[in-house]
């Protein structure tokens, strides 16, 4: 393990134990219901869409479980450190900030990263389930998941930004606005370009390029339907949040740098 | 020439207060103190001092309105400095879904230990705190002396040069309290420095080399526990039992204070020889006789008691 990565991994394995014993992974079993009463429903009510009734139903459930977990856990990530004041003994070791940000940051994707894969895991089987042993979607669900993803990650590193100088009530609410703002980016935009007003104009355009498109991710639909999602997207959306998370990462970095931990 | 352990030079630290205007209040003021390799150094002071704020500045958890420090002849901005120090926050909580061997566990990781070492470290230090049957119970049933005992085990683990303890027998029992004295004397005679604020003033006296007070943010003196109060003779102690059925003389009755079948007399010295020679003639029996002389506690409570008002933070201006 290289130099830079050593102690971010040291605190991400640590948020991840913390998860764990918080009994984060436990929505799993609620999932594992939904999606097996799922099954055995849409097998008998629908003719022929089960599989787009599955996917489209344990898609947006990992989405809507993700995003939950990502706000809710990510928003406590520093401030409950502080106000614990389980951070006083931690940064007495030899470890810097940016590092504790960043390891926080890897700990709770790691979470969700496992939280989702027995989820989709758990999409697969209902599918197997309802009738299709070999499934030519599948490749299509596991990008879509990867889609999602890459949304909570950027979620995650969001509540992070404000959890290092907000309270996590504050931070839930900036966290959800931005998200909401960023699914309905397009329209926002869309809604600035029907008026004729150049002000709104401009404050929707900024609006549009500062929120993270969150709408782009939404693959599920397309999944959904067994169309083909081009590989040009996939990379397009993974430089499109890695670029976010590195900037939203770099500016939590910087304010929790420079905060005095009363 | 080598370094000195902690090099305090001018740190100052002005906090921001009240909502709508905010003002600055002062909780420490230009802090200058140097600590020398293998002392022990205790930092006292009142509630409100600045103790604290001064080992939270010296760790970096807060940063300096002006002044800087070194430990070992790094800035406290280099997280190498890290390294070389432990620490003991005031009334330490860890996370509690872990148990101590954990928490230890996890943080020998941030030094860069073998999972051999680590493993050895670990169990070193909790039977150093006496923690080794407790090591794998969650720290979430920890009472808070136990709590404060794996706060030292943390603070020791890596063998660090520097050790600062913030109030480090708070919270702890007799039994407690003799054990971590053990440990700072064990430490001393390893050679390591020792930087221990507490205000409980008879452990300050009986294992620091130097001390210094602080109160109201500001150094009042510094120095030897003897050097920080005057050796001037106070006056003569003299412990004594009464003979059954013989009265004591009426002066000294009146002047003694009882406790038990005990009597407790001080005596300016110059009339030592006569007090004695009242004693002998009513049969009493002698226990002692000691000089008195002024205590790190007195000369706190002076200094305390000469400040019209509580000891908190100066306000320093506006905003």
């Amino acid at each position: 393990m290289s130099a830079l990565t050593a102690m971010p991994a040291v605190v991400a394995v640590n948020t991840f134990r913390e998860a764990v014993r918080d009994r984060v992974l436990y929505n799993l079993i609620f999932f594992a219901f939904l999606m097996m009463g799922a099954a055995i429903l849409v097998g008998q009510i629908s003719i022929g869409i089960e599989r787009l009734v599955i996917i489209n139903l344990g898609l947006s459930a990992i989405s809507a479980f993700g995003l939950v977990m990502a706000i809710f856990i990510g928003v406590g990530l520093v401030s409950k450190e502080i106000e614990k004041r389980t951070l006083y003994s931690l940064l007495a070791k030899p470890i810097r900030r940016w590092e504790f940000i960043a390891g926080k940051f890897g700990g709770l994707l790691l979470t969700l990263i496992v939280n989702t894969s027995v989820m989709t895991l758990g999409v697969l089987l209902a599918l197997v389930y309802v009738g299709h042993p070999y499934n030519p979607y599948a490749k299509e669900v596991v990008i879509a998941v990867y889609f999602i993803l890459l949304s909570l990650a950027l979620v995650t590193a969001l509540a992070l930004f404000f959890s290092c100088f907000s309270s996590p009530m504050l931070s839930t609410l900036f966290t959800l606005g931005i998200y909401i703002t960023g699914v309905f980016s397009e329209d926002i935009r869309g809604f600035g370009e029907v008026t004729n007003n150049k002000l709104l104009l401009a404050v929707t355009r900024v609006i549009y390029y500062m929120i993270p498109n969150f709408h782009n991710f939404n693959a599920i639909a397309i999944a959904s339907h067994g169309q083909a999602i081009p590989f040009r997207q996939v990379w397009q959306n993974s430089l499109y949040a890695l670029l976010y998370v590195v900037l939203i990462l770099f500016a939590a970095s910087a304010v929790f740098s420079r905060r005095n931990l009363k | 020439m080598t370094a000195p352990a902690i090099e305090i030079l001018g740190l100052t630290k002005d906090y921001p207060v009240g909502f709508w205007r905010k003002r600055m209040r002062r909780s420490l003021d230009s802090l200058s103190l140097q600590v020398e390799e293998g002392e022990v150094f205790g930092f006292l002071g009142p509630n409100g001092a600045g103790k604290t704020t001064t080992l939270k500045l010296l760790m970096g958890l807060i940063f300096p309105t002006s002044g800087t420090a070194r430990v070992r002849g790094r800035s406290i901005e280099d997280v190498a400095m890290h390294r070389e120090i432990g620490y003991l926050p005031e009334q330490p909580y860890f996370y509690d879904y872990l148990s101590a061997r954990e928490l230890l566990s996890y943080y020998a990781r941030f030094h860069g230990f073998s999972a051999a070492e680590r493993r050895l470290r670990v169990d070193r230090s909790l039977e150093r705190v006496g923690l080794t049957q407790a090591a794998n119970v969650q720290l979430r049933k920890f009472s808070k002396g136990m709590l404060q005992r794996v706060g030292i085990a943390q603070a020791i683990l890596h063998e660090p040069q520097v050790i600062f303890l913030d109030e480090p027998m708070s919270g702890l029992d007799p039994v407690g309290r003799r054990e971590v004295r053990d440990i700072i004397l064990e430490l001393r005679r390893q050679g390591r420095t020792v930087f221990f604020s507490t205000h409980i003033l008879s452990d300050a006296e009986m294992l620091c080399d130097r001390v210094a007070v602080l109160h109201q943010g500001k150094l009042q003196g510094i120095g030897a526990p003897g050097e920080i109060v005057s050796l001037e003779l106070q006056g003569m102690e003299i412990l004594f039992e009464a003979r059954e059925g013989r009265a004591l003389p009426g002066g000294l009755a009146q002047r003694a204070t009882q406790t038990g079948g005990r009597y407790r007399i001080e005596v300016p010295e110059a009339d030592i020889y006569g007090v004695l020679g009242q004693l002998k003639d009513c049969d009493a029996r002698i226990l002692s006789v000691s000089p008195v002389r002024p205590t790190l506690e007195d000369y706190f409570f002076r200094l305390v008691k000469s400040e019209p008002h509580p000891a908190y933070a100066v306000e320093v201006g506006a905003r």
